[in-house]
């Protein structure tokens, strides 16, 4: 099964080659000429000439993409805008081009993230190196996930989950990030070993416990998260935010072992999840925002869209991505079943697809601050502190594998609901898919609370289901039994779906919240496993805000399932069946916790 | 002709060119990109600019005669963009009379603007027929790029 969890295999075998690259610009002749450039260089090019377009590639192929260069005047968006939200929705590096090479312009694209910025006219040796920009974002990714193996393998040990090789373990999300970075990375890492990669630090792990914490602490500061201001203006909010935080926000946290750095990207990470809620709160639609990578996926089923965003087998999500295997789509559909299962989630399309690899497309698993943060509903805080307790609601928990669609709990749907569903359990025909979000307001939505309750209920019928369920814990729980979990984690994703995808409309953060979700789910089956798991927070790629969904979530659902789906993400999980989805929620779920 | 006077013939047209600041450096960046797959390539971006710049030259047109006020931002814009565009294929001198005319815009010159339009015009429509003989001859002496 391939390891990648998202990678482009072509990509990865001969880096840069084969670089995934995103051309946006309005200028047919430059669009051409760049193209062409592009090509010799050997990389893979897909052109755009709207802004508007470039957003629905990048969202339709969650980690579809490796970089973004864009013309800065673009007359349907202004590029810069364009910038910020690839760096927020897809945290993908992005360059920026423009004939007028004015400092303060250049000035501006940097400070809405642009990693470079190219005057026109372009040569092709300028394009030649862009590469380097997508291999520092995963160092830099790596190394956040490192931290994340760290724990998780070690959790995973605890767990005896012995499965997964290398570090699979760690939190489906993390593992599938790592594994991304590790690939990309690993392949100059196994060479030189003293690479960025090689020096592993250790991971961090979020559990709740510590999220918490940093929530609390963000809060005292006067970060304050819930008036985030919409999208547009989020990113200049969070980037203050970013400058004055981590090492107030460290300090307040009072952990000794924390460094400033892991709270800085954890930190990162939240901001996104915060503006990704808040926008998915403004862009609930109706279709349920995720997009289904893989049709077979998409479970209609839900009155979204279903557009689960799950990536099934999206082998296109970028590093990192995890990869649902169909079935992890948790499409939620804002079924209100009892408060708990209203919002079952789950994107229960996976069902379809035959053990398809799960890739969770996360948003951009590669990117530590996935910018995914599609969970990041900003689902009434409520919610998010629910259950999770720990896990801060609005903690937008990115899923590097977002694969699960739309799993995004939101949190308004309750995480509960996967409670329901796996009391019920799931029927993989059950898919509830609710997808995004279930732009109906999951009744019961109060997540947190609701989770718990459910997540105790979920606990049994997990344990029924397989043993496995629980493995949430930093390592994909190993799914135990597979059609169990199978099941369980359907439940789970649908429901965590429900849990994140409040209503978040959000194509892409659908994606990322069906993933997360599934994370969640996975891991939340069991209260105890989050212990275990902390969350297995890959930095950067998942941001699971479900994570509190998700923690909860993963009670109900098969830790088998969740386990399957974090670790997987490349092929497909380890578990077969299609929804691997949960496991990597939990992952994803972990992932949040852990920063 | 035979093939060496024809290829001779190419190579000064071109030096010519490049002499007489019509071109700069960025046509070569395109011929160098020239292969198998795209033997035509510096022609195709040649014609695909001309296509496309006649739209350019409509709005700023339509933009310049709207009295009262004449918008010189949008003019601005427009230009930024026809610069962009015509510096993609080298085109100095057409990309010279833009920044020419969008100084005149950002003084308000109305007068400054019609005139450096016109000269955009001018020098646009002879890099077209300069251009338009140059690929012919090419396509004559049977290369596909530099020589």
């Amino acid at each position: 099964m391939m390891e990648n969890n998202g990678f482009s295999s072509p990509r990865n075998d001969s880096f840069p080659a084969g670089l995934r690259v995103l051309v946006v610009d309005d200028d047919p002749t430059w669009l051409k000429i760049l193209e062409k450039m592009l090509k010799k260089c050997s990389y893979e090019v897909t052109t755009c000439g709207l802004a508007r377009d470039a957003l629905n590639l990048l969202r339709e192929r969650k980690g579809g993409y490796d970089i973004v260069i864009s013309d800065v005047y673009m007359p349907d968006m202004d590029g810069f805008k364009l910038l910020e939200q690839v760096g927020l929705e897809m945290d993908l590096p992005v360059i920026m081009m423009s004939v007028d090479g004015e400092t303060s312009r250049v000035m501006k694209g940097v400070q809405h993230g642009a990693c470079d910025y190219l005057l026109k006219p372009i040569r092709m040796k300028e394009l030649r190196n862009i590469w380097q920009h997508v291999f520092r974002k995963k160092i830099h990714e790596v190394r956040d996930i490192e931290t994340l193996e760290r724990v998780e393998s070690f959790q995973m040990t605890r767990n005896g989950s012995d499965q997964y090789e290398d570090g699979h373990v760690l939190c489906g999300e993390d593992l599938t990030s790592i594994k991304k970075r590790k690939h990309i990375e690993s392949k100059h890492d196994e060479k030189d070993t003293g690479d960025s990669i090689s020096t592993k630090k250790a991971r961090v792990v979020w559990s709740v416990d510590l999220h918490q914490k940093f929530v609390k602490a963000v809060n005292q500061i006067g970060f304050d998260t819930t008036s985030l201001p919409s999208f547009d203006g989020a990113m200049t909010g969070s980037v203050c935010l970013a400058e004055v935080g981590p090492k107030k926000i460290l300090d307040m946290m009072n952990v000794p072992w924390l460094t400033r750095e892991n709270v800085a990207s954890h930190l990162q990470k939240y901001r996104l999840y915060l503006s990704r809620l808040q926008k998915e709160n403004d862009f609930k639609n109706p279709a349920g925002g995720i997009k289904q990578s893989d049709s077979p996926l998409r479970d209609s089923a839900g009155s979204f869209g279903s557009q689960n965003s799950i990536n099934l087998q999206h082998n296109d999500v970028s590093n990192g991505s995890y990869r649902f295997s169909g079935s992890s789509l948790v499409v939620h559909n804002g079924d209100p079943r009892s408060h708990d299962s209203d919002r079952k989630r789950l994107v229960s399309t996976p069902v379809e697809e035959p053990k398809r690899t799960l890739t969770v497309n996360v948003p951009n698993p590669c990117i530590p601050r996935s910018s995914q943060m599609e969970f990041g509903h900003p689902l009434a805080p409520p919610q998010s502190e629910v259950d999770f307790g720990a896990l801060d609601s609005t903690f937008p928990t990115k899923y590097p594998w977002c694969g699960i669609p739309e799993i995004q709990l939101k949190k308004e749907h309750n995480p509960l609901h996967l409670n329901d569903e796996f009391s019920h359990l799931p029927l993989p025909g059950q898919k509830q898919l609710t997808q995004a979000d279930y732009p109906q307001p999951a009744p019961a939505i109060s997540s947190a609370p609701s989770l718990t309750p459910s997540h105790n209920e979920y606990r049994s019928n997990v344990n029924h289901a397989s043993s496995t369920a629980i493995a949430v814990d930093s390592s994909p729980i190993q799914t135990k039994t597979n059609v169990a979990n199978h099941q369980a984690i359907e439940l789970i994703s649908k429901s965590t779906p429900s849990l994140e995808n409040q209503g978040f409309n959000m194509n892409s953060i659908t994606e990322f919240e069906s993933s997360r979700k599934n994370i969640n789910l996975g891991m939340l089956p069991f209260t105890t496993l989050e212990e275990d798991l902390q969350v297995c927070w890959v930095p950067g790629d998942c941001y699971m805000n479900l994570g509190l969904q998700n923690i909860e979530v993963l009670e109900y659902f098969d830790p088998g399932l969740i386990t399957d789906v974090p670790v997987n993400l490349n092929d497909g999980l380890r578990f077969d069946y299609e929804f691997n989805d949960p496991t990597e929620y939990s992952l994803i779920d972990q992932s949040l916790f852990i920063a | 002709m035979d093939r060496k006077q024809l290829q001779h013939q190419v190579a000064s047209m071109r030096k010519s060119l490049f002499d007489q600041g019509y071109l700069d450096d960025q046509f070569n960046q395109l011929e160098d990109l020239q292969d198998e797959a795209n033997p035509n390539f510096v022609e195709e971006v040649v014609t695909l600019f001309y296509s496309d710049s006649a739209r350019f030259i409509q709005n700023i047109e339509q933009a310049m005669i709207k009295k009262p006020n004449i918008d010189f931002g949008k003019l601005d814009d427009y230009m930024h963009q026809f610069k962009g565009s015509s510096s993609s294929f080298g085109a100095k001198k057409v990309k010279k009379e833009c920044s020419q005319f969008r100084e005149c815009c950002s003084a308000g010159n109305i007068e400054g603007c019609i005139k450096t339009f016109q000269q955009l015009k001018q020098e646009h429509a002879t890099l077209r027929r300069k251009l338009e003989t140059y690929f012919q001859l090419v396509k004559q002496a049977g290369i596909a790029g530099r020589t």
